[in-house]
């Protein structure tokens, strides 16, 4: 628990092959980790469209990280991740845009191996986010309005 | 076919074949010193000469130069022969006093000493020519010959000068029966290039390879060497002895493209390099050597013969082995290599067989965990070799080359320390230097210890996570000789049951183009990774249309279909937006 009670809610979008393989083995590694970080689990990160990333701001996460195999070669697909290295520093542009501060969403690259660099991101993520506070948008729109 | 008698044995042979050459083939024993198979006879050592008995008539003749002839009749060993024999050993004796070969003949016939009078006690060369013949017939090189004549008769380069014709081969060594030629600098070459010895150009790679036939190091072989500096390609003897004509100098490397169902990688592991751990003093004191060196000098083919020995030459009378060199060490390897244990265990039998040396075994944990290992650790231990609980963590060399050992004997809990005269590294095994790039081709991981990664650890441990790739071995992890058995018989008979179904099941996971909503922009077509996307034309424009067997299902067309015509099946947006909306509104619900 933070100064101020708050815990920040995390959506995490993983690769089935190379990010969720590693945070599994992170958790069967018993490596320690803050639970603020809930994963949905995609094939490749090619399929991660930035429409689910909006979505999930929307409904009220505080951060989102994107993760999957790294660049060149590692990518079950040959090629899904150039997709996701494509989109995502767009989608950084936009999210810049509509005000959302860039430290709320990360995106990279964690393979199988890479369990330890898993624990580490969600444990440095969860309290970069937490300092941010919560991303309170709606109440922020509401107080706007009145 | 010629028929004669040897030794008053019947032989046949063909008109082109000495005697020599007839006798050799049945074993019956007659001394040569300038004969050598691959080249022409020349009948200067005259070892060889035989008694050739015609009618009545009888001479004495090289066997070596004199063509057999019907009815001849000849003897190996009679009176005039042997007094011949001798007369020429006492010569040569004479000549050259001190080569062993020498000496060990003429012994054989009785002659301590010559009593003739010997000018140049260092001299070696019984001017047989042998080298001269080998570099002219076989190299082609054409380097040396004879020079001058009568008593100053000699072999040499022109003018007795250094010679750039001359291509440092050293067939003229290799042939000359007297060690009269010596190759300048070749032990220091020789000992950078491989330190435990040299082996020939052709050579079987390993007692226990598959398929158990030489192969040819293009590197030092005449044949090819004489060929890249330009001349023509010389020697040839292995092709010219080889009687099953196996040998074929012509074969290149070939590139073959297959069709297969399935594969499967075996491409094992490295050694680990005690280069890379400075306190071990391995490439400083040629007395420390790694556990594979130590496989190389205790085997029977090796270049002791099979004999422990120091690089002084002697037998080691403390003899230290150090385990866990590059394994469990967060320096170099964090990972166990799991046979250097056991490896460790049979050396320090091997060294206490052979020389009954005092063996020290630096242990951290003594890890026999295979059948029968316990009881060997058990068998080891009553065979007197010392245990030292603790790794060992320098390698001392004094000024003198003496080795100092030092550990921390973890059961004395102090510093312990032994001088010995050999140390054994137990290093470890690691993953082959370019398993990145063999990874990437076939589109699987690896572990963080660089092995590649199994499916799963438990349930698919040959498996990888590409349908129809399987691992064999220490390519996955390390593991000794009965576990890499089990484990590639696994993956074999995993490939087996893929190919011999017939048919593949492919996962239900792909996408799917729902035609009433695709728009034909063919935004998808370039994306598929699998080119599983065809467009299909119709009503003036066309659909997108995936080919179930060829998709994987990565979705990454589902992804960028503007229309939101593609689904990838069990992940669709309908599903991952449920997702998320109940990931956060559960949470939220909670919350509050």
């Amino acid at each position: 628990m933070s100064e101020n009670g708050f815990e920040p809610r995390i959506v995490g979008f993983l690769c089935n092959w190379c990010t969720y393989a590693a945070s599994d083995a992170a958790g069967v590694a018993r490596m320690q980790q803050p639970p603020n970080v809930d994963v949905i689990r995609v094939m490749c990160s090619g399929r991660i469209e930035p429409a689910f990333i909006l979505k999930a701001f929307a409904e009220g996460a505080d951060g989102v990280i994107v993760s999957g195999c790294h660049p060149p070669g590692d990518c079950h697909y040959g090629e899904g991740n150039f997709k996701t290295f494509r989109r995502m520093p767009l989608l950084e542009a936009l999210l810049a845009q509509y005000g959302i501060e860039p430290g709320r969403f990360h995106w990279g690259w964690i393979s199988g191996a890479e369990a330890v660099k898993w624990a580490a991101l969600v444990r440095d993520f969860t309290a970069q986010v937490r300092a941010l506070g919560p991303l309170d948008w709606k109440r922020e729109l509401a107080s706007k309005e009145d | 076919m010629i028929r004669f008698k040897i030794d008053g044995q019947e032989f046949q042979a063909d008109p082109e074949e000495t005697i020599l050459q007839v006798a050799r083939r049945a074993g019956i024993k007659i001394p040569t010193l300038c004969y050598h198979p691959a080249l022409e006879p020349y009948g200067a050592c005259r070892l060889c000469t035989v008694e050739v008995r015609w009618g009545r008539r009888s001479s004495l003749e090289t066997a070596c130069t004199y063509p057999v002839r019907e009815g001849i009749e000849v003897e190996t060993m009679s009176e005039a022969v042997i007094r011949t024999r001798r007369m020429i050993l006492e010569l040569m004796l004479a000549r050259c006093p001190n080569v062993p070969v020498i000496q060990d003949l003429a012994r054989e016939y009785g002659i301590e000493k010559s009593r003739f009078k010997t000018d140049d006690p260092d001299e070696n060369c019984i001017l047989c020519g042998l080298c001269v013949r080998a570099c002219n017939e076989l190299v082609g090189a054409g380097a040396i010959n004879f020079s001058s004549r009568g008593i100053t008769r000699v072999v040499g380069p022109p003018f007795l000068e250094q010679t750039d014709v001359c291509i440092g081969c050293g067939a003229c060594a290799i042939v000359c029966p007297t060690g009269a030629i010596q190759i300048v600098g070749e032990e220091a070459a020789i000992y950078e290039a491989l330190p435990l010895g040299p082996t020939s150009a052709i050579h079987v790679p390993s007692l226990q390879a598959v398929p158990r036939v030489p192969v040819i190091d293009t590197d030092v072989c005449i044949h090819f060497r004489t060929g890249e500096l330009g001349m023509e390609p010389g020697c040839g003897v292995c092709e010219k002895l080889c009687e099953a004509g196996a040998v074929d100098f012509s074969v290149q490397d070939e590139l073959v493209d297959l069709d297969v169902g399935a594969i499967i990688l075996a491409t094992g592991f490295a050694d680990f390099d005690p280069m890379n751990l400075e306190q071990y003093a391995f490439g400083r004191s040629p007395n420390v050597i790694s556990g594979i060196e130590f496989e190389r000098m205790s085997n029977s083919a090796g270049p002791t013969g099979g004999q422990i020995l120091t690089a002084e030459g002697k037998k080691p009378e403390r003899v230290a082995i150090i385990h866990c060199v590059g394994s469990r060490d967060k320096h170099s390897n964090e990972h166990c290599s799991r046979v250097c244990c056991m490896y460790a265990l049979k050396q320090a039998h091997l060294v206490r067989d052979k020389t009954n040396a005092e063996v020290f075994e630096f242990y951290m944990d003594m890890r026999t965990f295979g059948k029968g290992y316990e009881e060997f650790y058990e068998r080891i231990q009553e065979e007197g070799v010392i245990m030292v609980r603790g790794r060992g963590t320098e390698v001392v060399v004094d000024k003198d080359g003496r080795l100092t050992v030092k550990a921390e004997d973890t059961n004395l809990g102090r510093p312990v320390s032994a001088t010995v005269d050999m140390v054994i590294l137990g290093a470890g095994v690691v993953a082959q230097p370019d398993a990145a790039e063999v990874a990437q081709i076939f589109g699987i991981s690896r572990s963080s210890d660089g092995f590649f990664m199994e499916a799963h650890p438990k349930l698919r441990p040959f498996h990888t996570n590409t349908d129809g790739i399987f691992l064999a071995g220490n390519c996955q992890a390390p593991r000794d000789i009965p576990d890499t058995v089990a484990h590639a018989n696994a993956a074999a008979a995993e490939a087996l049951a893929l190919m011999s179904a017939g048919e593949v099941t492919i996962a239900p996971t792909i996408a799917w183009v729902d035609d009433t909503l695709c728009s034909g922009c063919k935004t998808c077509l370039d994306l598929c990774p699998y080119k599983a996307i065809a467009f299909i034309a119709r009503d003036g424009t066309g659909v997108a249309e995936v080919n179930e067997a060829l998709c994987k299902g990565c979705g990454t067309c589902a992804a960028a279909c503007p229309a939101g015509a593609i689904t990838a099946r069990h992940f669709t947006d309908a599903q991952i937006l449920a997702q998320i909306e109940g990931l956060l509104r559960a949470i939220e619900g909670v919350a509050t």
